[in-house]
């Protein structure tokens, strides 16, 4: 007998079931195509704009920095502002992401953006989000040459940028729209949910930010989806 | 090979526990920082009770349904082109793992925290095999540099201070100047970074553990704040997932629930940072990633959990709150209990996996205070299980004699209550007499084991029952 046989055989000498009865087969096999929601927190019941607000302040609540502009074309600025009043180079690693390439990068000349994984000598990568869960301030990352997943943790600096028509307000409906999109066979190989900033307190539980991953996370939400959805 | 264990000497452990002065310090900081952080965020979410409620549920049906669902995950798993692997024991999961390191000509091998890789003694066992597994979780990475077991299942290293943790860095990483100041918890987790990163980029497997697998989907989860699971999953060209099997949860959606009990109850956090769905390997269009996934699944006695009445137990998401709460451990540290999993979750889960021969002290080095039960996320009744083993060790005759021999004596006069008494009463009023001043014992003969440690209060008069008869009358 292999050890999977006997695995499989144990947990079924425990249950005294022999794993064909159909009742149990179809309890199995509803519950995997229902997949039942449980109990949603009403904090994230709200209208758009609320959302918004819970998403950006629960962001900040852990040690996340946010920040809000109208369309993609304020992006490049938003970028060039953000590295400057940090200190850092004028430099960007990003994925082929259609919406991070729609944005008019040739207005902050001297921004360098360059495109693809990191193998760890960049230290700023941007993101497109997937989508958010106010609830708790997560975002949504999915791997991929769009936004590949070194990119969200190998960089000191990660901004992501969030369109406001995919702000959710809990889990359950960012998975649901993942559900939609790739079908239950069909997910990405990674979904990052990140909340904040990289962070450790195995130190005398003194709470310090950026153990491995980014020291910063900086949030770009984008409020007119016109020009998102343009691309 | 599993860690050799302190547990039998459980005794010896508490008493050198209770007078280590920086231990002591340590331990200060857990009683007075967690409990109230996992109330702030409880008391932030209505909802959180009825959370609980709805984990529990979730773990209790995954537990009937397990065939199935553990059938469902390994078909999924492997559409997906991960590598499903069995394992019976500890051995044959060290043994899975060892060997895909060494297919791969393993030289760099990164570890994410993985309490079932230290249940198994994972690392010594690719160590004895020519292996260097770098665990990459700062605590973790702290008391393997210390060659310790984990003190606390999401904190491994909470039974340090930062002085001594300094003294290690300086001990292991010799190329780096003698000068350096290390004073700040900062300066430590900026060596620690700079150290570990070098190893995440040239590692070839990197190990970790999960939190969740997802039938539905195929999926392992991992739930971490620093980042070093991901690294640990992302970069080598392998990713060996080790997880047992009451890790599973049918759907995303249950997932969904689990995880919102589980920073809150673990560092009271709402949410850890990183939470990551990883399903297979590398795409085809994938710009990174492992290009091999494995998934070792473990029983190691949990089969046998599930057939009996420590079943409840595998509902545990190892969040750590029971650890926390509790004022046993806040007075002795992880250590004390003499293997992998402390506090009540470990005094109930330690006996079932090296048995109660050699864990016995650990279900009884409780209060039954129910803080445990009342914190924890899955609703597992810990102190009953705990008098599980009580009973159990009392029935394999594995309580020492005086112990059994005074039970025994108690109950014959238990079950005759008018000897009860005859017995007791002249007893009652011969200590009234001898403690009327003090109105305590400082010592008693015939029960120094018990009076060494606290006061024995003077009776005051009339005994309990006769206190009772006399107020059922009026």
């Amino acid at each position: 007998m292999s050890s999977r046989d006997l695995v499989f055989a144990s947990i079924r000498r425990a249950l005294g079931v022999t794993g064909a009865e159909e009742p149990r087969r179809k309890a199995v096999a509803d519950r995997l195509r229902d997949h039942p929601r449980g109990v949603i927190p009403k904090r994230g019941q709200l209208g758009a704009e609320e959302r918004i607000a819970l998403l950006l302040a629960k962001i900040e609540a852990v040690s996340g920095t946010t920040q809000r502009i109208a369309s993609l074309d304020d992006l490049p600025a938003a970028v060039g502002d953000y590295l400057r009043a940090h200190n850092l180079p004028l430099a960007l690693k990003r994925g082929a992401d259609p919406v991070l390439a729609a944005a008019p990068w040739e207005r902050e000349p001297a921004l360098t953006v360059t495109i693809g994984a990191t193998a760890g000598d960049d230290l700023v990568a941007i993101s497109h989000a997937d989508g958010a869960a106010a609830e708790t301030g997560t975002l949504v990352l999915l791997s991929g040459p769009d936004n590949p997943t070194t990119l969200n943790f190998l960089p000191d600096n990660h901004i992501v940028v969030v369109a406001a028509d995919t702000v959710q307000g809990d889990y359950e409906s960012v998975l649901a729209a993942l559900r939609d999109r790739f079908g239950p066979d069909g997910l990405p190989r990674a979904i990052n949910l990140v909340t904040g900033p990289s962070r450790s307190a195995d130190i005398e539980q003194t709470l310090i930010l950026g153990a491995h991953g980014p020291r910063r996370l900086h949030v770009i939400l984008v409020d007119r989806q016109a020009s998102l959805n343009g691309v | 090979m599993t860690h050799h264990t302190t547990s039998p000497r459980f005794k010896d452990n508490t008493k050198a526990a209770l007078v280590d002065p920086e231990l002591q310090k340590a331990l200060h900081f857990v009683e007075t920082n967690f409990p109230q952080r996992r109330r702030n965020v409880a008391d932030m979410l209505p909802e959180f009770d009825a959370l609980r409620d709805s984990a529990r549920d979730i773990k209790n049906h995954t537990l009937s349904f397990l065939d199935l669902y553990l059938e469902t995950f390994e078909a999924r798993a492997m559409a997906r082109g991960s590598k499903v692997h069995f394992a019976v024991t500890a051995d044959e999961a060290n043994r899975i793992v060892t060997d895909i390191c060494r297919e791969h000509g393993a030289e760099v091998i990164t570890k994410g925290k993985s309490m079932v890789g230290e249940e198994t003694g994972l690392n010594a066992f690719l160590e004895a095999n020519g292996f260097a597994p770098v665990e990459t979780d700062l605590g973790e990475y702290i008391i393997q540099i210390r060659h310790e077991l984990p003190s606390h299942i999401i904190m491994p290293a909470v039974h340090l201070r930062k002085a001594q943790i300094e003294a290690d860095f300086r001990r292991v990483h010799k190329d780096l100047p003698k000068d350096r100041n290390l004073d700040e918890p900062a300066a430590l987790l900026a060596e620690a970074r700079a150290t570990l990163r070098a190893k995440f980029l040239a590692a070839d497997v990197g190990i970790t553990g999960a939190n969740f697998l997802v039938a539905e989907t195929g999926s392992a989860v991992i739930v971490t704040n620093e980042g070093n699971g991901d690294l640990t999953a992302t970069l080598p060209k392998v990713h060996i997932v080790l997880a047992s099997i009451e890790k599973l949860v049918p759907t995303l959606d249950d997932m969904a629930q689990l995880m919102r009990v589980l920073a809150r109850s673990a560092t009271g956090q709402e949410m850890s940072v990183y939470t990551t769905v990883m399903t297979g390997p590398r795409r085809p269009d994938d710009p990174d990633g492992p290009l091999e996934h494995h998934i070792v699944i473990v029983d190691n006695g949990r089969t046998a959990m599930l057939a009996g009445k420590f079943r409840d137990m595998l509902r545990c998401i190892r969040c750590g709150a029971c650890l926390n709460h509790c004022p046993v451990y806040h007075a002795i540290g992880g250590h004390a209990y003499g293997w992998v999993y402390p506090g009540p979750m470990g005094a109930v889960l330690t006996p079932s996996l090296i048995g109660i021969d050699k864990a016995g002290h650990l279900p009884n080095a409780s209060s039954f205070c129910g803080r445990c039960e009342e914190v924890c996320p899955v609703r597992i009744p810990l102190p009953r299980l705990m008098r599980f083993w009580r009973e159990r060790e009392f029935e394999r005759r594995l309580s020492p004699t005086v112990q059994r021999t005074g039970m025994k004596l108690w109950a014959f006069f238990a079950k005759r209550p008018r000897l009860y008494r005859l017995a007791t009463w002249p007893a009652m009023q011969v200590l009234a007499w001898f403690g009327r001043k003090q109105g305590r014992f400082r010592s008693l003969p015939f029960a120094t084991g018990w009076t060494k440690h606290r006061d024995l209060p003077a009776p005051q008069g009339k005994t309990f029952q006769e206190q009772w008869r006399e107020r059922s009358r009026s």
